[in-house]
């Protein structure tokens, strides 16, 4: 492995760039954080990386373009993975026209969807966690906080997640957008699937600290009904 | 122009009066509602709140040196907070403005902590951690209003803190000294048990954490005081977490910690931390100003009369769970 070069820091690992067998790749590792108890630090990182790893593998398998993996070291907190250029969907979004973001939403609501079936959940599923390469290709980044897990909630969550990231960096389009997710992630998962998610996912937003349409009880339109 | 601000949304009733000159805080009146035994009763801590108005509301003015004449406006909290608690303000404040015809000022609590914690600090555009017994929020400004990038997803720091030194019996009183009874208990542990350690995106939640140590405790294999330091270690590792991805994903250059939870030392040393680590300067509100008070609502009374934001006392309707995202706050950027 040689010429490693910085490109960027994240909050919870920072990204080297280098070469490794051949291939332009990226290292993350895992850095310490001082704000934990050491032992507690340790285990945290080294697990998430362990985790990391392996779902990573999973989506590879059910078909969800990730960044190939290629060497593991749980011990040191890193992993060797191939280099993608592109830009993140944060940026990209406001810059497309509606065709595009549209084509782009539907195909991120099939590949979550798609995880989702293979029971992985992404646990930071943001626009900035998503990159779109030049040539149209879409891949999930930053599989960090991700578990395996039968638990709807663990999905629901994902999407809980999605759709805060819209609200807090794109809330005036957030309303297509969900609208876009949805019928992507429909098509992954089926309209049995999506409706078992979307109730869960409205369950979780009203479980929320000062929810204001708690007050609504037995159902009416809550916060994600308003967006479908 | 002085404001008159009047808070009532949980445990506190406060008058605040400021003036928009410098230094700003003319008087801080308040006084605190204490469970004999569980948390707090809302209906009792009404009660408790009537009975008191009308003295601290008087002794204000007259620490003030001031006539109830000449305040040119009344704010007060309508939410987010308990019902009962929220209707006693809102109806001396609904009273006053009517009877006096002065301009009533509707004041969201959590975007009231922000602004007194911003006075105070001299912060401009920080990303916010709102910690309190009912609010576990990172907020920072965009596009117009303080927008919510990531809170708990079920119950609140202080609630699962005080919680838990009820259930194992430290509590209540809460806190002795200014000091938080799981940090009490806390210092003189060091073994650390694994506990569920959940950071969702910006998000966190603490009710695995709840259960996890309280069948710890109840299993009676582990020291309590091994529990209480793990459960701090576990909780406020996840908040400074989630505030260094915040921090990462706004870019803010400020970091300003507000709200109740806010006096702990555990919790200010890992701020520390993560300031350090990223560069950002970091303020922590004094404490008397941290927790409920009226000073906070006067203020951003204050802020948005300047901006003409009032309401009719008849619709002056109290908002139990009134997010701060629903705010308008057109003095900031």
């Amino acid at each position: 492995m040689d010429g490693l070069t910085l490109i960027a820091s994240g909050a919870e690992a920072d990204l080297y760039r280098g070469r490794f067998l051949g291939y332009d790749v990226v290292i993350k590792y895992r850095v310490p954080k001082g704000y934990r108890d050491p032992n507690f630090d340790r285990a945290v990182r080294m697990e998430r990386t362990l985790t990391e790893a392996k779902t990573m593998l999973i989506a590879m398998e059910c078909g969800v373009p990730v960044p190939t993996i290629l060497y593991v070291d749980v011990e040191n907190a890193l992993i060797v993975m191939e280099y993608v250029d592109g830009a993140l969907l944060r940026d990209v979004i406001p810059s497309v026209d509606g065709s595009l973001r549209r084509r782009y939403l539907e195909l991120l609501g099939g590949y979550v969807g798609k995880l989702h079936v293979s029971n992985v959940a992404h646990g930071d599923l943001t626009t900035s966690n998503v990159m779109v390469t030049s040539e149209g290709m879409m891949y999930l980044i930053d599989f960090g906080l991700s578990r395996v897990s039968y638990d709807v909630e663990d999905k629901a969550v994902d999407i809980h997640l999605l759709i805060r990231s819209f609200e807090s960096t794109h809330y005036n389009l957030t309303k297509e957008l969900v609208r876009y997710f949805l019928r992507g992630y429909t098509s992954a998962v089926g309209v049995e699937g999506v409706n078992i998610v979307v109730d869960k996912v409205r369950e979780i937003r009203l479980r929320g600290r000062y929810v204001e349409e708690r007050r609504v009880r037995g159902g009416g339109e809550g916060p994600i009904r308003s967006y479908v | 122009m002085i404001v008159l601000g009047i808070e009532s949304t949980a445990h506190t009733f406060g008058v605040g009066i400021v003036e928009d000159r410098p230094p700003h805080i003319i008087v801080d009146r308040r006084v605190n509602y204490t469970p004999s035994k569980g948390g707090i009763h809302p209906r009792e801590a009404s009660l408790f709140f009537m009975s008191n108005a009308s003295r601290v509301l008087k002794d204000a003015l007259i620490e003030a040196g001031l006539t109830i004449n000449d305040v040119d406006g009344i704010a007060v909290a309508l939410g987010p907070g308990l019902g009962p608690c929220l209707r006693v303000g809102a109806t001396v404040a609904r009273v006053l403005a009517s009877y006096l015809k002065k301009p009533l000022i509707p004041v969201n609590h959590a975007v009231a902590h922000i602004e007194v914690g911003r006075l105070l600090t001299g912060f401009k555009d920080p990303l916010v951690v709102y910690l309190s017994g009912g609010n576990t929020m990172i907020l920072a400004f965009s596009d117009g209003r303080y927008r919510i990038f990531g809170e708990t997803l079920d119950i609140a720091l202080g609630n699962f803190i005080d919680t838990l030194v009820r259930e194992v019996g430290l509590a209540p009183p809460y806190v002795v000294g200014g000091t938080h009874k799981l940090d009490l208990c806390a210092e003189v542990g060091g073994s650390f048990i694994n506990l569920p350690y959940v950071v969702k995106g910006l998000d966190v939640s603490f009710s695995g954490i709840l259960t996890a140590a309280l069948r710890a405790f109840r299993e009676g294999k582990y020291d309590l005081k091994d529990i209480c330091y793990s459960v701090r270690e576990v909780a406020y590792s996840a908040i400074a977490e989630v505030v260094e991805r915040g921090l990462m994903h706004t870019k803010k250059g400020e970091l300003l910690v507000v709200g109740g939870v806010a006096a702990s030392k555990a919790l200010r040393s890992k701020f520390e931390v993560v300031s350090r680590l990223r560069g950002v300067k970091l303020g922590v509100v004094d404490p008397q100003y941290a927790v409920d008070n009226g000073v906070m609502i006067a203020w951003t009374g204050l802020l948005m009369l300047r901006h003409g934001i009032t309401v009719e006392p008849e619709k002056a309707y109290i908002r139990q769970r009134w997010r701060p995202d629903g705010v308008d706050v057109p003095w900031m950027g």
